[in-house]
């Protein structure tokens, strides 16, 4: 995300691709939410627990979560870029969103893989 | 030359030196970087950018885009928060699932339903106009000259991811109140 | 400022045989008092063919001779008389008043171009922008060699490679475009779509060999990736220019979907 890293063009490319993926993946997830004996019982403890605990639904969450926070993350620099100019700005904001992406990846594995590995 | 004030029927207008060093004078200077400090004077802003009145359904659906996307992003960050309650086993779980499950909790979700889909419908038809597609083929154009990449295929795109996303929305509704 | 007519006067009124507009100039000089700007109000007579250049140019003759507004050809070829016209950028002498069917007309200097004086604009970012996506044919200067002295050396081209490129060509740097854009609204460092549309004028052109350098200017964090496809560039431009058709297309190449442009001459 960083432009001194990337080229403009290149993390386009992954901000399309990002979309793209993440369009199908939350389709299923949203998809799991109506077919997993309706919406209200989807959501219960013993239900969630038990898709956590299912490794491919809980590496497709995890996919899920890298692809939207590059995609979200990069949108927000994207308009954040087009609000204010200035060098020191645009790196604050480039690196901001980098660090953010980040953190809410380490955030959302963290509860992923403990849940996953049976910690709960 | 350009007439910058009074002056009539100077021929032709140029981007020389000339004119550069008259701008001087308003304020702006004829380095580019400076240049493009002053023309922020003028600069529409956010107003200027959001303007629904004046440029048709495709600018609705360019600050649409941006608005769903951030919604989006506000939404997916407490996503990911909410669902962490699950480390606090099923008491935690089951506290922060009862703050959600409440009428505004579900007129919420129906409205980032709504976001979703819009995002996502519009987000591909932005995609395949990016990449060249549907945006017409370059040609000699003729008077009154109607832009090509305004195509209805577009609008028909805007259009779509509008009406598809109130149906989503209401759709959730009906799910989430067990219509 | 002194009023030359009354404000909020009704009108677009018969007198005896012509009608006359309210005409709504906004007034400034930032080089000289930045604080001072407002609207002067003219009433001004107007037939079916009157521009709004020349109710312009009739405050000037005969009310208000200090308005400043920068005009030369008054038939849409130069490219100097570009205002916001009731809220929309258009050409001052390719506007005719009748076809605003407002009575009052409000006409104010270009959105995001600093303002010289009242209607007149600075077009320095305009240029520089145009001038960085490197507006003219490149090819090597070792291709000239072996030509004699005083002789030419031709580049030919088909009339379908000609179509490509040509509505691109028709850019007359008015900069409505770059008014219109949003994205330049908030972006003082975006190229535009005047000067992206330039770019994909000459990526288009199959007698051109500079694509490469070219393609690295727009590829950076303010070039065309900053466009959206708002297509408000286009509505408003009064040659026909498309210039967000260009964009796409240019993009499009950009990647790798060919993106229109016939134009493979890198071999």
């Amino acid at each position: 995300m960083a432009t001194a890293i990337l080229r403009e063009s290149t993390i386009m490319k992954i901000h399309y691709g990002t979309a793209l993926a993440a369009v199908a993946l939350v389709a299923v997830h949203v998809l799991m939410r109506l077919t997993s004996g309706g919406f209200a019982a989807s959501l219960e403890y013993e239900t969630v627990l038990a898709n956590y605990r299912f490794l491919p639904y809980a590496l497709m969450l995890e996919i899920i979560l890298v692809l939207l926070s590059i995609h979200g993350f990069n949108g927000l620099r994207v308009i954040l870029l087009e609000l204010r100019q200035g060098p020191r700005y645009e790196k604050a904001v480039s690196y901001g969103c980098l660090a953010a992406m980040f953190a809410l990846i380490a955030y959302g594995s963290r509860t992923i893989i403990m849940t996953n590995m049976g910690m709960v | 030359m350009a007439s910058v004030d009074q002056e009539e029927g100077d021929a032709g207008r140029e981007a020389g030196t000339d004119s550069q060093d008259r701008y001087d004078g308003a304020g702006s200077s004829s380095s580019s970087g400076s240049a493009k400090t002053a023309a922020d004077g003028n600069r529409a802003g956010v107003g200027g950018m959001i303007n629904p009145g004046r440029y048709g359904i495709e600018r609705v659906a360019y600050w649409l885009m941006r608005l769903s996307g951030l919604g989006l992003l506000a939404y997916f960050i407490g996503h990911i928060y909410e669902t962490s309650s699950i480390l606090q086993g099923k008491m935690g779980w089951d506290e922060f699932l009862a703050i959600t499950q409440t009428t505004e909790g579900h007129i919420l979700l129906a409205i980032v339903i709504g976001m979703c889909v819009f995002h996502t419908v519009n987000g591909i038809r932005v995609m395949l106009g990016h990449g060249g597609v549907g945006v017409g083929r370059a040609a000699r154009p003729d008077y009154p000259y109607i832009p090509a990449s305004q195509n209805y295929r577009h609008k028909l795109g805007i259009y779509t991811a509008i009406v598809l996303a109130a149906i989503a929305m209401m759709y959730g509704l009906a799910v989430m109140f067990g219509v | 400022m002194a009023l030359q007519a009354a404000a909020g006067q009704a009108s677009a009124q018969q007198t005896g045989t012509q009608r006359t507009i309210t005409l709504r100039i906004a007034r400034s000089n930032p080089a000289h008092d930045s604080s001072t700007t407002g609207f002067d109000d003219f009433d001004v007579p107007y037939e079916k063919w009157t521009t709004v250049l020349d109710a312009i140019l009739e405050v000037k003759k005969s009310l208000d001779h200090s308005v400043a507004v920068r005009y030369s050809c008054r038939q849409a070829t130069c490219g100097s008389c570009g205002m916001m016209i009731n809220g929309r950028p258009r050409l001052a002498c390719f506007t005719k008043i009748d076809e605003l069917n407002s009575s009052v007309i409000t006409v104010e200097p270009l959105q995001n171009f600093p303002v010289i004086r009242d209607l007149a604009v600075g077009f320095d970012s305009l240029f520089e922008n145009h001038r960085e996506v490197r507006p003219y044919l490149d090819r090597e200067n070792t291709e000239l060699e072996g030509v004699p002295d005083g002789e030419l050396k031709e580049y030919p081209q088909s009339p379908e490679e000609l179509e490509q490129y040509i509505q691109f060509a028709n850019c007359i740097k008015c900069g409505l475009c770059n008014a219109a854009c949003p994205t330049m609204a908030t972006d003082s460092s975006f190229l535009g779509p005047q000067a992206l549309a330039q770019a994909y004028r000459y990526v288009g052109d199959s007698r051109d060999k500079g694509k490469d350098s070219r393609l690295k200017v727009i590829d950076d964090s303010h070039g065309i990736w900053r466009c959206h496809f708002a297509g408000s560039c286009s509505q408003v431009c009064p040659k026909g220019v498309d210039p967000a058709m260009g964009i796409q297309l240019l993009r499009g190449y950009m990647l790798g979907f060919g993106g229109g442009s016939g134009n493979n001459n890198q071999k």
